[in-house]
């Protein structure tokens, strides 16, 4: 190819690499975009959006054959009618399981973006200093202060809605109007407010789903179809098709590779910098080169340790980054899949109108303020109020006219939350290359060892056993405890496989997500996270990305990379 | 040269956005004829007479109406495990045997009295068998796809599979979820103190 180079390299078009090529392009540099699935285009691809069941032959129902197809997708709900498609394929791209690890992946432009759940919290300043202070894995290389104006600036970009809580276990952003708790959710706050002195809250979920419309972006607020993982044909999330990829293209400065798998970093060992990357086209196996001087890796955190480690191994046996022995390490997850769910008494002559895609949330409150356990930092709760529907227990019905009417109308109201633990870093949690099983193009595959220890099992019983006792203080009804089984992975937050630190001998990046053994070389998607936090992530993600780019570009100028 | 290729080309040497191809991600699942089923049409007109039975029409509609035969047969087809079809299907030959036992008539000959008669019998039959069995409780209002070939997970009784089945079809299908439960497509806002007085239908979904 006659135009192969480029100022900038973004391997990966998920939230962070989104994120990384509308602020590198909007910077002037001429950025090439790699994307190893297929292109989506906003709006125009969302081929199911404005479908409704019936339209679905199944009714949205796996098959025997789809679970044939999608042995490990089938393990949780992600496998469905209505998404099919935008999983990875899990026969061109195996992988192998020392341990039980179940990976939901989104090969195609927006990756996972289109497939999130959209929970945008910020880390605490006490989530940066945990580790340090405990002696777990190793210390963050920055504070809370050092990302909260990166926080201030994607969360304005990316439209959140949210309460601002004055709470300093939650951090407040810059929000828009939250989307409203139901008339029984303010009710059991309220309750849990007061049984607990106002050491446990129940507050609103904070949400990409937006409450305002940006037009400068041509996107519309949610109009609460509840259909996010369709692709919303308003814009009313954020993804990459609808926020980062429009601001990208506008600059005149992206180019968008799809269907290119990055096989290794090219890496210059005389001048210890990346020169640019190799990629396989995933349609005619042909191979090219790309040169840039900076790479951002954003292939999502396995998939990206999975790139450093096949980078630069005639330098480092383990790859670019390996010289840590971090590599691929410390992996964490959130655990969850535990929690608590009661009924609520009352407000019969109340329902709700609208599919609300959020719900509440409740901030940690173990090992905060004078909390202490017997285990190391906590947990946080999303749930929801609503009145069942037709698929409420009929098991007191028979059939007939009875059952029809008494089945089509709501049942009482139930409320219920589940809780999202931290996953400490273990140095023996971890993911690497295992060369004797190939991918459809030939390219050695994952290994996952990786499992929950005695702090996660120990925590995992305050999960459930908190959410009752707020459910039994607030005087709820039927208080029922659940634990349905958690396997790494399930979170669908693989993060710290190539973790920031502050000694290049003990973390893959530093402060600036660069990789220590090759600073043009920046990290930041999940794999950068040193500890995991209890919050969903990935707005962390979108503010180390925009901080990281930030700094890239000053570097590039000052002539350092 | 492809013409992807050269595509490729021109974009890169242009440095402007590549849009290829079309996707094939969020995949336009093409419906299910009756052919690639394991039904007839008159097979199809048994499975909504005994859905009807059901979820008969009122002042609403009911199964027949929205053709949930046609839907069962796919589901059948597609989502059971064969075990879970071998019991369906002995069990739509049960209803027939019970029904000339009793009524010395075929099921199809029954009036709708007797129809009902039939079906609240096993209906009965069928809540103790699968207490008996240890099937989990709310199984008539589950899925009909969450049972896996070699699964220890015991098997409802048939009549249960029906009664899932028309109950599934029926409120995932259009006059189920439209004209009998309440459904909107774009809301466009959430009201979480919304009037309800007793009467008023759920939400579909």
């Amino acid at each position: 190819m006659a135009n192969n180079e480029y100022d900038a390299i973004v391997i990966g078009s998920g939230i962070s690499g989104g994120w990384a090529a509308k602020e590198l392009t909007e910077k002037g540099l001429k950025v090439l975009m790699l994307e190893r699935g297929q292109n989506i285009e906003h709006l125009k691809d969302y081929k199911n959006a404005h479908k409704e069941n019936w339209d679905f032959p199944h009714r949205d129902l796996p098959t025997q054959a789809m679970k044939l197809d999608y042995p490990v997708l089938k393990r949780d709900y992600p496998l469905n009618e209505k998404t099919l498609g935008m999983w990875a394929n899990e026969k061109e791209n195996p992988y192998v399981e020392d341990k039980r690890f179940d990976w939901y992946r989104g090969y195609h432009v927006g990756g996972r973006s289109l497939l999130w759940g959209r929970q945008s919290y910020r880390l605490n300043k006490e989530d940066f200093e945990a580790n340090g202070k405990e002696g777990v894995g190793v210390d963050w290389p920055i504070r809370y202060d050092d990302l909260a104006p990166w926080y201030d600036y994607v969360e304005k970009f990316a439209g959140i809605s949210g309460n601002r809580d004055g709470l300093d276990v939650l951090p407040d952003g810059v929000y828009q109007p939250p989307m409203p708790m139901n008339i029984v959710e303010k009710d059991v706050a309220a309750r849990v407010k007061k049984a607990f002195k106002g050491t446990r809250h129940i507050v609103h979920g904070r949400t990409s789903n937006m409450t305002e419309s940006k037009p400068e972006q041509g996107r519309v607020h949610c109009q609460y179809r509840n259909k996010c993982w369709l692709g919303c044909p308003f814009g009313g999330y954020f993804s990459t098709q609808a926020s980062t990829l429009p601001a990208a293209v506008k600059t005149g400065n992206l180019t968008l590779r799809p269907f290119s798998i990055v096989k290794e970093i090219l890496f210059d060992k005389d001048k210890q910098r990346a020169t640019g990357v190799e990629i396989i086209d995933a349609e005619t196996n042909q191979t090219y080169v790309f040169k840039s001087k900076i790479i951002f890796v954003n292939a999502s955190a396995f998939n990206s340790a999975w790139i450093l480690m096949n980078s630069a191994t005639d330098v480092w046996e383990g790859g670019l980054g390996s010289s840590s022995g971090e590599l691929g390490h410390n992996v964490m997850d959130h655990h969850f899949r535990v929690g608590a769910s009661a009924d609520v008494e009352g407000y019969d002559d109340k329902y709700t109108y609208g599919r609300r895609p959020s719900g509440f949330y409740v901030p940690r409150f173990r090992n905060w303020g004078n909390d202490k356990r017997d285990y190391l930092r906590g947990f946080g709760y999303q749930g929801g109020a609503s009145r069942s529907g037709w698929q409420k227990d009929i098991a007191e019905l028979g059939i007939g006219a009875n059952l029809k009417d008494a089945i089509t109308e709501p049942g009482p109201w139930t409320i219920g939350m589940t809780a999202f633990g931290e996953m400490l870093p273990h140095h023996d949690n971890r993911i690497y290359l295992n060369k004797k099983v190939t991918d459809k193009w030939g390219l050695p595959v994952l290994a996952m060892d990786v499992e929950i220890k005695e702090n996660e099992l120990k925590m995992r019983k305050d999960m459930q056993q908190d959410a009752m006792d707020m459910f039994e203080a607030a005087g709820l009804k039927n208080v029922q405890g659940w634990d349905a089984d958690y396997a790494p992975g399930m979170g669908i937050h693989e993060m710290g496989t190539a973790r920031m630190g502050r000694d290049p001998k003990t973390s893959v990046l530093n402060a600036h997500n660069q990789v220590w053994d090759a600073p043009n070389v920046f990290v930041t998607d999940g794999a950068a996270m040193t500890s995991a936090s209890c919050v969903n992530p990935s707005l962390t993600y979108m503010a180390l990305t925009a901080r990281a780019a930030d700094f890239a570009v000053e570097e590039l100028k000052r002539g350092n990379l | 040269m492809e013409r992807r290729e050269l595509l490729k080309l021109i974009a890169t040497a242009t440095g402007t956005a590549l849009f290829a191809g079309s996707a094939f991600a969020y995949k336009d699942i093409a419906p299910v004829p009756l052919s690639d089923t394991l039904f007839s049409k008159d097979d199809v007109a048994l499975l909504n007479e005994m859905a009807e039975v059901i979820i008969p029409q009122t002042d609403t509609p009911g199964a027949k109406a929205a053709n949930v035969g046609a839907t069962m047969a796919v589901l059948i087809t597609d989502c059971y495990t064969p075990l879970l079809q071998k019991t369906f299907m002995k069990g739509l030959k049960a209803i027939d045997e019970v029904s000339k036992a009793q009524f010395d008539k075929h099921f199809l000959q029954l009036s709708t009295q007797q129809r009902e008669t039939l079906f609240n019998q096993l209906d009965v039959e069928a809540k103790a068998a699968n207490l008996a069995n240890g099937v989990y409780q709310g199984v008539e209002t589950g899925k009909p796809s969450q049972w896996e070939p070699g699964t220890d997970e015991p098997t409802p009784h048939y009549f249960t599979l029906l009664k899932q089945l028309t109950l599934y079809c029926f409120f995932t299908s259009k006059v189920g979820a439209t004209k009998v439960l309440r459904y909107v497509a774009i809301p466009g806002r959430y009201d979480g103190a919304y009037p309800y007085k007793k009467g008023d239908k759920a939400w579909a979904t």
